[in-house]
């Protein structure tokens, strides 16, 4: 499989080594997921018999109960409130992230960075961003924030600054590299290389980043939602605790309609703009 | 600019100016009009526009943003400045990561497996066409509810443990890798899969002489990356619906004992433990390649 | 007169490889030069010295009156200004019209924000059409440029260049990327643009015999080193076996 073994002229027993190598790979690619299987699975007690079982029977229960009922209706319109709350904040949360993660990415690319410390300083932010997790951020909001909007917007803002961040740095690099020689070969200044090169330039790309971190973010914000009691997910949370599965899965199925819309509509943008 | 003119004395046939577009003020357009800049546009206004209307309409229960934000800098100075633990040992963390690692793998295992198939049964290059549009859309569906509230659900349906939590992760991640398997293997070259079908080769022989070699690469990486996110996404059902692990430690932290430095102890090692991950898989994807 | 003056300029990219070494030559205004040898050999350095995309490690390199070497960020957009520059993947913005990448030529002699905002004065439009038509672009000023094929793509880069009114044009290998029919579409206008409007052109190529139909001057390079510089007509074949160090019968130009 590797390229060594294919530039040389195929001899009979590379060709069988080629054979034994695969072979190797595959046993011990068999071998190492059995052996992660069997420690995880001890450590976290996994029954594999009760877990296959459990199947069915959650498929049972969600046909029994999660079924809309007439007080979910009447509670639609509720619904449709908060989940139209998440739906913007989502966009609001990647706009303003993505406009910040855009200028920033500016300093930690190799082509428009100002200077090398700045540029790694940028990246390994980006890093720190990116790994720590949304829920380390909604613990620390709630402190000053409480249960309020702003918890969820600041806590997925971190997270998809650093996501956006690296993306664009990524972007930028590979996309823009040549107009941006030329346009500093015309004698054009930094700002003038990036407003006339890189923004038309990757603007399509950036797009198509952003919805697709919208996309994310609506079931990000979802589970923000759960943790820090705001949003569509504690709404979710607070009829699943009170054993209305009736509106619970209405809570579900807006949510997934929203999802799923927007997954659409992203994808017809995507295809005219790229 | 005097010296524009190339041929010099050579007058100037065209009259230029019937090729120019112009703005209603006479002023000479330079803008190309192309659906897909235009597309553009209009999304970023969308966008912007969504954006405003949201900060407008969002109810901020008349907070003090000056005074929040100034505390919550307070706030991540201790968390990331002074960790500590004092409610958890170390070895109990690492135990903690260590299941919260489990949550991921077997449900990693578990989508990769689900998802091989699911991914043969609906790339285009080798799939049957209804078959591929039924399991694509199924699989549009499972994937639009989030991680969490599979695992809330599964919670219910059989009970909170280990079981639930994996069921739940397990369904997000099978739906996600259909999606990427099936990319990959329709990327791959045709031709390779026409000749074995030349030589009568069977469905499985097609599969396992083809399709795999030719694009285990690409499955590999996406697995890897599913490993990642799973990884995380336990920490946070591990929070949010208490499944154990890290995350229940984090969230313990956070909401009962209200202790930042805890927090920020548990969170550097699992920022650690997710920067290892992401080192350690680049080195096995390098080696399998 | 001389415009361009290399002092044994040399550029090391780390400690071991040598780009350029201890390289001196100069060119008079009006001259059409070529700079062969083959891939690696620091052509595409020499080039890149002259507008300081790279910077030089020794040496002095004088522009018009200009130290380029010590210049400042200021004297460098300057300098830059009146350098145009066409290159072999024409390195145009390819989502934006042809007319707009034109115009890119004169962002070096407008302020900051109105270059950024895309500002343009009618004139500038009006001259980039006016470009344009001579480069028989008219009628595709308002596509982009990813609609444009190869040859078409170099023109709008030529034009580019003439609309920062240059007193120097660097072209890097313009010709590689094209067909043989657009080259010759290119090199004719180069040809054309130095003839007419004496702007001096240098040219890195990679094709010998393009090299001495059209240049009235050739310097040979190889290893980041000067081996013949002089008129296309005293190049011998053994000279052109030394810069590519290659055989007899090892070249294509050996074919004719």
């Amino acid at each position: 499989m590797s390229g060594e073994h294919m530039d040389k002229v195929p001899k009979p027993q590379d060709q069988t080594s080629v054979f034994v190598r695969r072979r190797r790979t595959f046993t011990l690619i068999f071998l190492g997921v059995m052996a992660v299987f069997s420690i995880s699975s001890a450590v976290t007690n996994y029954d594999v018999i009760g877990g296959f079982e459990s199947i069915p029977a959650a498929i049972t229960w969600i046909a029994k109960n999660l079924i809309p009922d007439e007080k979910a209706l009447s509670r639609l319109p509720n619904i449709i409130k908060k989940l139209t709350e998440t739906a913007l904040l989502s966009v609001a949360v990647t706009v303003c992230a993505g406009i910040c993660a855009f200028f920033f990415s500016l300093l930690g690319t190799r082509i428009t960075k100002i200077n090398p410390w700045i540029a790694r300083t940028v990246r390994i932010a980006a890093a720190f961003f990116r790994n720590v997790p949304d829920v380390v951020w909604a613990m620390l909001l709630l402190f000053s924030f409480g249960q309020n909007i702003l918890t969820g917007f600041f806590a997925l803002f971190f997270a998809t600054f650093g996501m956006l961040t690296r993306t664009f740095i990524e972007t930028i690099d590979e996309v823009c590299e040549a107009c941006v020689e030329a346009l500093y070969a015309t004698g054009a200044t930094y700002l003038q290389t990036v407003f006339r090169g890189i923004v038309p330039h990757s603007m399509p790309e950036i797009v198509s980043w952003v919805l697709y971190m919208i996309e994310t973010n609506i079931r990000n914000s979802t589970l923000i939602g759960v943790l820090t009691a705001t949003g569509i997910g504690a709404m979710f949370d607070l009829y699943y605790k009170r054993m209305d599965y009736g509106s619970a899965s209405m809570v579900v199925i807006s949510i997934v309609i929203l999802v799923i819309a927007i997954e659409i509509i992203s994808n017809q943008i995507r295809k005219v703009i790229m | 600019m005097d010296k524009l003119v190339i041929a010099e004395g050579a007058p100037i046939s065209l009259d230029l100016h019937k090729y120019m577009r112009k703005s209603r003020g006479g002023k000479i357009k330079t803008a190309a009009m192309s659906k897909s800049g235009l597309a553009v546009n209009l999304t970023v206004l969308v966008l912007l526009g969504l954006t405003a209307y949201g900060f407008f309409t969002f109810d901020y229960k008349n907070i003090n943003i000056a005074e929040a934000v100034s505390s919550t800098i307070g706030n991540a100075k201790v968390l990331f400045g002074q960790p500590r633990l004092r409610y958890n040992t170390f070895p109990g963390a690492m135990n903690a990561l260590l299941a919260t690692f489990s949550l991921g793998a077997l449900s990693t295992i578990f989508g990769a497996l689900i998802a091989f198939f699911g991914a043969l049964l609906c790339a285009k290059n080798i799939a049957n066409p209804i078959t591929a549009n039924i399991i694509k859309s199924f699989v549009a569906l499972v994937r639009a509810v989030p991680t969490i509230l599979w695992v809330l659900i599964f919670t219910v349906a059989a009970g909170l443990g280990s079981v639930a939590a994996v069921a739940g992760l397990t369904f997000h991640s099978a739906g996600y890798l259909i999606k990427a398997y099936a990319e990959s293997i329709e990327e791959m070259d045709d031709g390779a899969i026409e000749a074995l079908k030349a030589t009568g080769a069977s469905f499985w022989q097609i599969v396992f002489q083809a399709v795999v070699p030719s694009s285990m690469s690409h499955m590999t990486a996406w697995t890897f990356l599913r490993l990642e996110i799973n990884f995380t996404n336990a920490i946070a059902i591990g929070a949010a619906a208490g499944a154990g692990g890290i995350g229940f430690d984090l969230y313990m932290a956070g909401s009962h004992y209200f202790d930042l430095q805890e927090l920020g102890f548990i969170t550097y090692i699992v920022v650690a433990a997710v920067i290892l991950l992401e080192v350690a898989a680049t080195r096995i994807k390098a080696r399998i390649r | 007169m001389s415009i361009l003056t290399f002092k044994n300029v040399s550029k090391t990219y780390d400690k071991m490889t040598h780009a350029l070494a201890d390289v001196s030559f100069s060119v008079d205004e009006g001259e059409f030069v070529s700079v062969i040898g083959p891939s690696g050999s620091g052509k595409s350095t020499l080039l890149r010295c002259v507008n300081r995309l790279v910077d030089a490690t020794r040496g002095e390199i004088f522009f018009d009156g200009h130290d380029i070497i010590r210049a400042g960020k200021k004297e460098i957009r300057q300098i830059r200004k009146k350098i145009g520059m066409i290159f072999q993947h024409y390195n145009l913005v390819d989502r934006l019209s042809v007319i707009e990448n034109v115009l890119h030529g004169r962002l070096g002699h407008k302020s900051t924000i109105s270059g950024a905002m895309g500002f343009y004065s009618e004139r500038e439009k009006e001259s980039a059409f006016q470009i344009l038509s001579k480069l028989g672009l008219t009628e595709q000023a308002y596509k982009r440029c990813d609609e444009l094929s190869g040859g078409q793509k170099q023109r709008v880069g030529i034009a580019r260049s003439l609309m920062q009114a240059p007193r120097l044009i660097l072209c890097d290998e313009p010709i590689a990327s094209l067909d043989p029919s657009s080259s010759k579409v290119i090199m004719d206008h180069l040809s054309l643009i130095n003839k007419n409007m004496k702007i001096t052109c240098i040219f890195n190529l990679h094709q010998v015999d393009v090299a001495m139909k059209y240049s009235m001057r050739i310097i040979g390079i190889t290893s980041g080193r000067i081996v013949y510089d002089g008129p296309p007509d005293r190049l011998a074949e053994s000279k052109i076996h030394e810069i590519y160090q290659s055989n007899e019968g090892e070249l294509i130009t050996d074919v004719r």
